[in-house]
């Protein structure tokens, strides 16, 4: 009876993680195909049948992705407008969260949470317009305040569950010491809430990076950023196979590996702050 | 009365007023002036001036433009299509994994990086694995024993490759938002569900399915406004072709305007994919608080 209890768990674990493995496999293939291709001599990248584990290694493909195409300038581009999202997003975005949590102003997170469901490109249309009277189209500035539109409702709903954490007393012993509002804001709250400004300044890095929808309209020449970059690659029929995947591997990995030190809030980050891990 | 003391006062307004401004300008400007816009026949590239048409634009958007109504369809059943497998494939994976297990963190991981990596790459890749002659996909559909596709080639398939990414990207969300309802049901239903000698399968239906269903309203409510909004993938793989097969109301209305500068027209359909959208959360919303099943 023992035994055959042990038996069965023991088949039953086995087949649990062959089930895991099948259901995650799709998920570690892609990521596994882009790294390979990008790793391929053309001829080897467009074999039929593909080889999955033998084949020659080369980083032919990224040296060309920075000897072809000024990629250092579509990095820095990248870079500018992200950080630039963010840390805007951030001097706005945390007071704001932190009176929407202390005041109860929910009206304003009603505001924050119809702007994350209207479409991007509603936005789009009027923002386009603008820029191109105000003559910004192609410029950093454009981009920064159209990646806000991305960046600043993720920053504030996440950031208002974690001020709503901080014990009120502790905020109203600081205002009987005769502690500005102001001050406790900074010495008091923010210091209680670091891991979660770390997070969704995470967050609001990723998205800024990713967005293609605005930069390409709003970016040209000059602050064209690695999503659409690689975008105009494509249209090049006679590309390599390994250059592309090399591009695509140079934008994601930095990405994925920020993104894994903010992985406990992502999906808090994802549904607005409806589930919590 | 300093300036310290006045600023004391009314911070409950000062500290969000900077958001705010901010939020007005870039966020209720913007989408205010789509809305006027949708009202004019105003085309970015000509020297004419916006001219007033009132509704004209929406009449014809709802009873002229028979490519309209395909594209709100395509959107529809895009999403439908997209969510639905995501939904079905989530909650069993969700249920497989709620438990204790060795790797539990690696799963966490490796199902958040699809949710993180950047659309415009992802797409890049697919689209080698989707060529139909040198793509790995037909490689790997042969060799299980099936007839090669033509993905995201023929306008048969098209939509159902694009879904397919979309499937591959935003699974583990609602696995992981699953997961953290299953986490979070209380044990004595279940307790009390083996006294009565319950089955798995009816605790199942009868107990789980219920209680998570809050949960997975959210889920779904998340992923069917984003899936309605789709994109990137779209535009990088196949800009709503062949044959128009993949052209959503967000690929028409951006070819409207920013290929043919029809301003206007394109607001109206702007103003139409909000409404949709708008809609179908609200739809969501309701379905989560009605407490039938």
């Amino acid at each position: 009876m023992v035994r055959g209890g042990a038996w069965r768990r023991r088949l039953s674990t086995a087949g649990f993680y062959a089930l895991a493995g099948v259901f995650m496999l799709p998920t570690v293939f892609v990521f596994y195909w882009m790294l390979t291709l990008s790793l391929k001599p053309q001829i080897e990248a467009t074999a039929y049948p593909p080889s999955f584990v033998r084949f020659t290694v080369t980083l032919a493909g990224y040296r060309e992705v920075f000897t072809k195409y000024p990629f250092f300038l579509y990095t820095w581009n990248s870079l500018v407008v992200a950080t630039g999202c963010t840390l805007l997003g951030l001097a706005v975005g945390l007071p704001a969260a932190y009176s929407i949590a202390r005041w109860r102003q929910q009206r304003l997170a009603v505001v924050i949470l119809v702007a994350r469901i209207i479409p991007g490109i509603a936005y789009l249309i009027p923002w386009y317009i603008f820029f191109r009277s105000l003559r910004m189209v192609d410029t950093y500035g454009a981009l920064i305040l159209t990646h806000l539109i991305v960046g600043l409702p993720i920053i504030i709903w996440v950031m208002i569950s974690f001020f709503e954490d901080v014990p009120a007393d502790l905020e109203d012993a600081a205002l009987i010491d005769g502690c500005s509002h102001l001050g406790v804001f900074w010495r008091v709250a923010l210091p209680l809430v670091k891991p979660g400004v770390v997070a969704t300044a995470i967050l609001s890095f990723v998205f800024s990076w990713n967005n293609f929808l605005f930069s390409v309209i709003l970016a040209g020449r000059q602050t064209r950023t690695l999503p659409i970059a690689v975008y105009n690659m494509i249209s090049y029929e006679e590309i390599n196979w390994g250059t592309l995947a090399a591009a695509a591997t140079l934008i994601t990995l930095p990405v994925l590996l920020v993104a894994l030190l903010a992985q406990r809030h992502i999906v808090t980050g994802l549904t607005f702050g409806a589930v919590k891990q | 009365m300093s300036l310290g003391r006045r600023a004391h006062r009314h911070a409950a307004w000062l500290f969000p007023a900077p958001a705010v401004l901010l939020v007005a300008a870039i966020i209720v400007y913007p989408i205010v002036y789509t809305g006027w816009m949708s009202l004019q026949e105003w085309f970015a590239s000509s020297l004419t001036r916006p001219r007033f048409i009132g509704l004209a634009n929406y009449g014809k958007i709802v009873l002229g433009d028979a490519r309209f109504r395909e594209a709100v369809a395509r959107t529809v059943y895009f999403t439908i299509v997209a969510v639905a497998a995501e939904t079905l494939l989530g909650v069993a994976m969700a249920l497989l994994f709620n438990r204790e297990f060795w790797g539990r963190g690696l799963l966490r991981t490796l199902a958040i990086l699809p949710m993180v990596a950047t659309p415009t790459a992802i797409a890049l890749v697919f689209v080698m694995m989707y060529h139909p002659t040198l793509g790995v996909a037909n490689y790997l559909v042969t060799t299980v024993g099936l007839s090669p596709f033509r993905w995201t080639y023929s306008s048969d398939t098209a939509l159902y490759a694009l879904a397919l990414v979309d499937v591959w990207q935003w699974t583990p969300l609602i696995m992981l938002i699953a997961l953290a309802g299953l986490a979070s049901l209380p044990r004595e239903p279940y307790e009390a569900a083996h006294l009565d000698g319950a089955s798995a399968r009816q605790a199942f239906w009868h107990i789980t399915l219920p209680l998570l269903r809050p949960t997975l309203v959210v889920a779904i409510l998340f992923r069917a406004i984003d899936a309605l909004k789709t994109f990137d993938i779209i535009f990088v793989m196949t800009q709503g072709g062949p044959a128009n097969a993949t052209e959503t109301i967000n690929l028409l209305l951006f070819n409207q305007a920013f290929s043919y500068f029809n301003m206007g027209y394109a607001a109206s359909m702007a103003v139409a994919l909000f409404a949709l959208v708008m809609g179908s959360s609200l739809i969501l919303i309701k379905v989560r608080r009605s407490t039938a099943w």
